[in-house]
């Protein structure tokens, strides 16, 4: 490690989004910034690596948005995927500063890029990275160092010192070598606890050893936890997290957006029991890619089996994995590793029942199917054109909801309701006061960096600057 | 690459993830279209979050400049030459070095080592070295040659790539490939430059590359009104310093200098972990080939009425012919590829338009 030969301002934590935007504000206030990773350099970048867009405001079209998104539309979708889970004053902030969001991060070196070909339903309300989130914390790097923000991989954070809501020093392990570091004061943007499977096995039991985790193996929720054990006062539901249905067969860590999968209204789904469990054509995505997760993670086993014929094959984006492809049904069923005859008599029962209506994958369509239960409500046609595929998938953590309580100046607020006196926090680790549940697709971008800044800001002013 | 399909955030660099998008299954002929669309630029490597040392190991660059030496190999002819590819630099290096050497031997044997070290000046100086039959008609020869194993290259790049034939009667998708090529559109990287020589955006390859494109043009241009005034004015070499070929020659061959320079100093920067041996190799042989050459030749310009002059072109006409044995098997091949896979880009692209 690199001794430090001056004293620090601001200690920042973290090496996503919301910590380097945080690493950049502070900087520019003039305050000393060192920036702790706990990752290596090619892997840094925590979640925000495997991110795509942006949701922010806007008042008008731009080369990279087709339309105008404003704080009341903003509001109203947050609102209502959160049925209310979010701090409003919070979430109006985040909002209202989101506007200024294009120029700055075009100003730290992130280049957009029109949107991309699949995402019509984003094409106004958000802006895309060219070449991703990865590019995008590349450039953001790029212009901490040019700022003079030191930065330190392969460095985690294993302790925090507070006293009195204070903060006076962490313990960063390097190489195995602890050492003490003592700074004015403290951003904490480490992410949430997702890929801490002890953890989630708290609220899930050991159903949690077959969750599969979207993003970083990082994110051990070590400084959650730290500042929850000094006081912090917790926001969000502990046991929620936001869980999608992913191809069973991607990597434990890091697969990001290639292992999703979205056959599932195209077909039918059954779980280890070959019995089907929930309506698979209930309702389009934004909303069905936040049930899926959840309804895999509750099966046994952990895995669902979506089974579909060559006639839905055009009609959904592939996953990276091909899928099992076989000229008859118990065929699949073999290769997926579940029961054939039960297979069969699944399909079987369900063509029966398939009342024959207009398909129209672009709406709520009349195809159903009539007395089987669960009914599949849309999309309904008979599984009988061969080849038929079949995919095996599992709940992929996304992210984890519970995080510490903040004010307006992305302070940390202690359980008596003061606010920490030097010590902030920003992204994931906070987004629960503002998306309390639910998703809304380029948000924990808006929230990290919006918080980010603030904190950056603020962690500088508390400093001095 | 179905990763890249099912993640899609570098559409907006190049023209290879669009074009990639419109498959779901990849055949080898569509691999040898996308790998010649592909001009290393090596931004979706630093970008993509499943590069190395992510378990996917995703390099779109290495890959595709192995594809690209893929098919410099297998469209060359006669095959039994597509060897020349896989060492390429030694085998310019023994070309060029056995043109001097003969052209040395036959100059010598014919003229004598008087005329070779003697110092010429007035009119016509070059052919009393080197006899003006002898300087033209085997460079002609090669040329045509040279001319002939491109054409046939690019009609097997077309066929083998399955583009349709009327494309080449498609003046709009001729004209949007040739406005991109000239303008080396995609050279800019969706803008912000290329990832070269490491991780950090810069335009200089850009810049420099546009130094040696323009240059061999302007020494091509050069070559061309010199011809001309030979023939039709029957004005003979050498020329003034003013005149119209000196003048084009010089301002390529410095252009040519620079630019092989910076790009051999880029080349040599380069992170090679997106990068194949084989093509650098092949890279580094042809940049080190046109500095030669426009060395040379601008030595003999400053130098043409000093005994050195003999000497000197002696080995220029050494160089230039290894440059143009050597142009059919080596990295200026891929000035056809890749116009074709322009073309058929453009193509593909408007129907894609038409179609949605």
């Amino acid at each position: 490690m690199v001794e430090l030969t001056e004293p620090i301002d601001v200690l920042v934590v973290g090496g996503g989004n919301a910590a380097l935007c945080a690493a950049i504000t502070a900087r520019r206030a003039g305050a000393r910034v060192l920036l702790l990773e706990t990752a290596s350099k090619d892997l840094r970048g925590g979640n925000s690596r495997h991110t795509r867009d942006i949701r922010y405001m806007h008042r008008a079209a731009t080369e990279f948005v087709t339309g105008a998104y404003g704080e009341e539309e903003f509001w109203q979708d947050l609102y209502s995927v959160t049925g209310g889970a979010t701090d409003e004053a919070l979430a109006r902030l985040t909002i209202r500063e989101s506007e200024t969001l294009a120029d700055w991060m075009a100003a730290n070196g992130m280049r957009a890029q029109k949107p991309l070909r699949g995402t019509l339903h984003l094409a106004r309300s958000n802006l895309f990275m060219l070449g991703g989130g990865k590019a995008m914390m590349n450039a953001y790097y790029d212009t901490a160092a040019k700022l003079g923000v030191q930065v330190h991989y392969e460095t985690e954070v294993r302790e925090l010192k507070i006293h009195d809501d204070q903060f006076v020093s962490a313990v960063a392990v390097s190489a195995e070598a602890p050492r003490v570091i003592e700074a004015k004061t403290i951003v904490v943007a480490a992410g949430g606890f997702e890929a801490n499977i002890a953890w989630l096995k708290e609220y899930w039991g050991d159903a949690a050893d077959n969750f599969v985790i979207r993003g970083t193996p990082h994110n051990q929720g070590r400084l959650l936890k730290e500042l929850l054990n000094h006081g912090a006062k917790p926001v969000g539901d502990p046991r929620g997290c936001h869980a999608v249905a992913l191809d069973a067969r991607a990597p434990k860590f890091d697969g990001g957006i290639v292992t999703r999968l979205d056959s599932v209204p195209f077909g039918i789904v059954v779980n280890k029991e070959v019995k089907r469990f929930y309506d698979e054509g209930e309702d389009f995505w934004p909303k069905r890619y936040a049930i899926w997760g959840r309804l895999i993670a509750e099966q046994p086993g952990q895995i669902a089996y979506s089974i579909i014929d060559s006639k839905a094959l055009p009609h959904f984006m592939p996953s990276v994995f091909p899928p099992v492809e076989a000229a008859s049904i118990p065929e699949v069923a073999m290769a997926l590793g579940i029961e054939p005859r039960a297979l069969g008599a699944v399909i079987d029962e369900f063509n029966r029942s398939v009342n024959g209506g207009r398909f129209d994958p672009g709406t709520l369509d009349d195809c159903r199917t009539e007395g089987l239960e669960p009914q599949k409500s849309h999309w309904a046609q008979p599984i009988e054109t061969p080849p038929f595929y079949g995919y095996p998938l599992r709940a992929g953590i996304t992210f984890t909801y519970l995080g510490v309580t903040v004010d307006e100046h992305a302070q940390v607020v202690m359980r008596d309701e003061r606010p920490a006196k030097n010590i902030f926090a920003a992204g994931e680790m906070m987004a629960g006061n503002i998306l309390g549940k639910g998703y809304l697709a380029g948000f924990g971008l808006t929230i990290g960096s919006v918080f980010g800044r603030i904190s950056g800001r603020e962690a500088a002013r508390c400093a001095g600057f | 690459m179905t990763i890249c399909n099912a993640c899609r955030y570098c559409e907006g660099y190049c023209a290879v993830f669009p074009a990639m998008e419109q498959r779901r299954v990849f055949t080898k002929a569509d691999l040898t279209y996308l790998a010649n669309l592909c001009f290393d630029c090596r931004d979706c490597y630093y970008a993509c979050q499943y590069a190395p040392p992510h378990e996917f190991g995703v390099n779109i660059p290495k890959l595709m400049s192995e594809l690209r030496a893929d098919t410099y190999r297998e469209f060359t002819c006669p095959a039994i030459l597509s060897g020349l590819f896989k060492r390429n630099a030694l085998a310019v290096t023994v070309i060029t070095v056995t043109a001097i050497v003969i052209i040395l031997a036959l100059v010598l044997s014919f003229q004598g080592s008087d005329v070779l070290f003697a110092t010429h000046l007035g009119e016509a100086t070059f052919y009393r070295v080197v006899p003006f039959v002898a300087m033209t008609a085997p460079p002609s020869l090669i040329a045509l040659y040279g001319f002939a194993i491109f054409f046939v290259g690019a009609v097997r790049f077309w066929r083998e790539t399955q583009g349709p034939i009327t494309a080449l009667v498609d003046p709009s998708a001729l004209w949007r490939a040739t406005q991109d090529a000239f303008g080396l559109a995609y050279l800019k990287g969706g803008g912000a430059g290329c990832n070269y020589p490491a991780e950090n955006f810069s335009r200089s390859r850009m810049w420099y590359h546009h130094l040696v494109f323009y240059g061999f043009l302007f020494d091509f241009a050069a070559t061309t009104v010199a011809a001309f005034y030979d023939h039709f004015l029957g004005w003979q070499a050498p020329y003034p310093y003013l005149s119209a070929p000196v003048i084009l020659g010089t301002l390529g061959g410095v252009g040519l200098l620079i630019g092989s320079v910076g790009l051999l100093y880029l080349k040599w920067r380069s992170d090679r972990d997106p990068a194949n041996s084989s093509m650098l190799n092949m890279d580094m042989a042809f940049l080190v080939l046109l500095f030669v050459t426009s060395l040379t030749g601008l030595l003999l310009l400053a130098l043409r009425e000093t005994p050195a002059m003999g000497t000197l072109l002696v080995i220029h006409l050494g160089v230039v012919a290894g440059l143009f044995i050597t142009l059919p098997y080596g990295k200026f091949v891929h000035v056809v590829y890749r116009y074709a896979a322009l073309v058929r880009y453009a193509v593909e692209q408007r129907q894609a338009e038409t179609n949605s």
